[in-house]
């Protein structure tokens, strides 16, 4: 264990030797380049066509490996398996595309159907290759689920060229992407072609999905598109600050990954930095101050305390016997009532600023009910709290003439 | 080709595939109409930390301890899908990628860590399957199928698979009534009192009990054409669910049939030496019907309802 300890230290402080540096920094750009292109998609609403594409770069893939086996009597040269992978992972795309536009099927069985057929059929072609050598599928294995042990020192620098020019598209063509997402209508008006516009979303998501295969895998890559973004939701509502953050969650997650995994055998890279991303995105969806569960579980503690404390206070006004556990533990804790339930002096007075506030909510209702309704604060906290000093003022000179009520 | 050596090495491995393409077709159907086609998609990934835990659990390949730690896993997946797309308002799609690439990649770690590789499990099997890894042995011919010595060896995939289509078709037939209704209109179906949570969970475990069964046979990720492939195929051939129910089946056969002869005998035909693919080849098949009905399927384009 103390030797896998050091073996995990020295490689990710980038003292493990040339090509390990190099494969987990390439991995690192990866991930940052699959985060940002999987922010958009996952703002279209696209995020599964990407596991479609990554299924359907099977067939070329091993067709591609026979091909060149054939003619050169090398399969495994990379750069030939990836034009491959992308040529039948675009004709996924298409396939998708046409039977969602031609027939009634809607767009998820057409994605079901194109990544289980032709991940069959590239099985198929998988077995040929298995029929025709013997020591051939070593080199397709390897792009199932992630295998960055023994790669080419070519083979890492081509992954991670490629994927910090991908980088680079991704962010000049952002301002597209963004407005494509938020309102095709407009981004038309605004002379923008929605239609290239997706088309180049896509297209480089399938070049960063191809380029991920050989470290991520190709049941998994399409991990790396769409949990960073998932997570980065956790964090923020602006888009430009998701891609931001998503790029991070992807570079950590494919760095760490690749680390790890280049610590000992059975340690499948693909399956590390999905599960690094999965670390990431929980810790995201419990901690997260804006949507996480414990911030969501604290603002609703809290409401529902501030409900119980103010209604407490009304029935106090009224003289009524308050029988809810909650409220008189509420109202015992702020000092406004006694074990007994009977209120104390600062009951009394808080009761009554209660109702006097209720007054001035109902007043508001009355004068502005449109304003009023969209204030979902309302009879939550002090309305002087939730409205100018000036409207305040309207409503208590509103209050006067039936003051004798409160 | 004699009788003996088919039914000793093609005749279980066929049955196998008829019958896993059946029962994942019968509950096809509901996906495809409950826009669910890739709850069949994650269900079938998750599959696979459920068995390889229920393995690392139990120490044994029990048909009884897969299926309970596939059933466990399924649910935990659904579970999780909900939380995610809830607390974050993420779109359902998405949600659920997060989880079945996250459980499946637990799955691979966990198989390549345990030495559960060494008890017929290892990642290649879990994607491509293998059928024609089910052979008969102490089948002599024809003879056999009556023959009650040869029948006690008959490997077990068969009558469990048979079992399996069995039970969908009787929860088809059982729960029809809030199948049907929460399909098409599962807000009547509360209304009604037909519980269209309950049965719809139902159906995602009736899901993933089937993957488990057709797992070992044709592997995570085919399974997800049977599912699919024949059911979208038969909505493009009929407006009715009984007749499409039919339609799936045939298709679902038929892809089956086609399949596994072409994968067994095909490549023969054509000069190579020996066969390709079995799973993959009724995955193909089942892909070839699907475009042939998206070309000329009579009700292919269905009712466009102005938006």
């Amino acid at each position: 264990m103390g030797e896998r300890m050091e073996a995990f230290l020295s490689a990710l402080l980038l003292q493990a030797g040339f090509n390990t540096t190099l494969v987990s920094l390439g991995a690192a750009l990866l991930g940052a380049s699959a985060g940002a292109i999987g922010t958009f998609v996952l703002l279209r609403k696209r995020s599964l066509v990407s596991d479609a594409i990554s299924h359907a770069t099977l067939p070329g893939l091993a067709g591609a490996f026979i091909a060149m086996a054939l003619w050169t009597g090398n399969g495994r040269w990379m750069p030939g398996l990836l034009v491959g992978s992308a040529l039948s992972a675009a004709l996924g795309i298409l396939a998708v595309e046409w039977i969602t536009r031609r027939t009634r099927l809607t767009e998820d069985t057409a994605i079901g159907a194109v990544l289980s057929v032709f991940f069959g059929f590239g099985t198929v072609i998988v077995t040929v290759i298995q029929s025709l050598s013997t020591g051939g599928q070593a080199g397709i294995t390897g792009f199932l689920v992630g295998s960055t042990a023994g790669m080419l020192r070519s083979e890492a620098e081509l992954i991670a060229v490629t994927a910090a020019l991908l980088g680079v598209a991704i962010f000049l063509l952002r301002r597209p992407f963004t407005l494509v997402c938020f309102d095709q209508d407009y981004a038309a008006t605004r002379g923008i072609d929605v239609r290239l516009t997706d088309l180049a979303m896509m297209g480089l998501t399938l070049a960063v999905t191809v380029i991920g295969l050989k470290v991520a895998g190709l049941v998994l890559i399409v991990a790396l598109i769409i949990i960073p973004p998932v997570a980065a939701r956790f964090w923020t509502n602006r888009p430009e600050r998701m891609v931001v953050v998503a790029s991070a969650i992807g570079a950590v997650s494919a760095y760490l990954g690749a680390v790890i995994s280049s610590t000992g055998p059975g340690l499948p890279t693909g399956a590390l930095i999905v599960l690094v991303a999965f670390a990431l995105f929980s810790v995201s969806l419990v901690f997260s101050p804006v949507r996480g569960l414990l911030a969501g579980t604290i603002e609703r503690v809290v409401l529902s305390r501030r409900i119980h404390e103010r209604q407490g206070l009304l029935a106090l006004a009224r003289g009524e016997p308050i029988h809810d556990p909650l409220t008189r533990r509420v109202l015992r804790r702020r000092g406004y009532v006694r074990a007994d339930g009977v209120a104390t002096e600062a009951g009394g007075r808080a009761a009554s600023a209660a109702v006097l506030d209720e007054a001035l909510w109902a007043a508001y209702r009355r004068r502005f009910p449109d304003e009023a309704a969209a204030e979902p604060r309302q009879g939550l906290v002090p309305i002087a709290d939730a409205v100018p000093p000036d409207l305040l003022a309207t409503l208590r000179g509103e209050l006067r003439p039936s003051g004798a009520r409160a | 080709m004699t009788g003996e050596t088919f039914v000793m090495l093609n005749l279980v491995p066929l049955g196998v595939g008829i019958l896993a393409s059946v029962a994942c077709a019968l509950l096809g159907n509901f996906l495809v109409l409950r826009r669910q086609a890739l709850v069949g998609d994650a269900i079938s990934h998750v599959v696979l930390p459920g068995i390889v835990g229920a393995f690392l659990l139990t120490g044994t390949i029990a048909a009884g301890a897969m299926l309970a730690g596939a059933a466990v896993a399924a649910l935990a997946a659904i579970l999780l899908i909900e939380v995610i797309r809830k607390a974050g308002r993420i779109e359902p799609g998405a949600a659920m990628g997060v989880v079945f690439t996250a459980l499946f990649a637990a799955g691979v770690l966990m198989l390549e860590q345990s030495n559960a590789r060494s008890v017929h499990l290892d990642v290649e099997h879990a994607l491509y399957g293998n059928l024609e890894s089910i052979v008969w042995f102490s089948a002599q011919g024809w003879g056999s199928l009556v023959d009650p010595a040869a029948l006690a060896d008959l490997p077990p995939q068969l009558p469990r698979l048979a079992l399996v289509v069995c039970a969908v078709l009787l929860f088809v037939v059982a729960f029809w009534k809030e199948l049907f209704i929460g399909t098409f209109d599962a807000a009547f179906a509360e209304s009604v009192g037909a519980r269209p949570g309950p049965v719809g969970l139902a159906l995602i475990v009736m899901v993933a009990m089937v993957s488990v069964m057709a797992f070992d046979a044709v592997g995570a990720i085919i399974v997800i054409a049977m599912f699919i492939c024949p059911a979208g195929a038969a909505r493009l051939m009929t407006d009715r669910l009984v007749p499409q129910l039919a339609w799936s089946v045939a298709f679902a056969v038929a892809a089956a049939v086609i399949g596994y002869g072409l994968a067994a005998w095909g490549p023969l035909w054509i000069g190579m030496a020996s066969s390709v693919s079995a799973a993959g080849m009724i995955a193909t098949a089942s892909g070839v019907i699907l475009m042939l009905a998206c070309l000329a399927g009579p009700k292919r384009r269905g009712v466009r309802v102005a938006a």
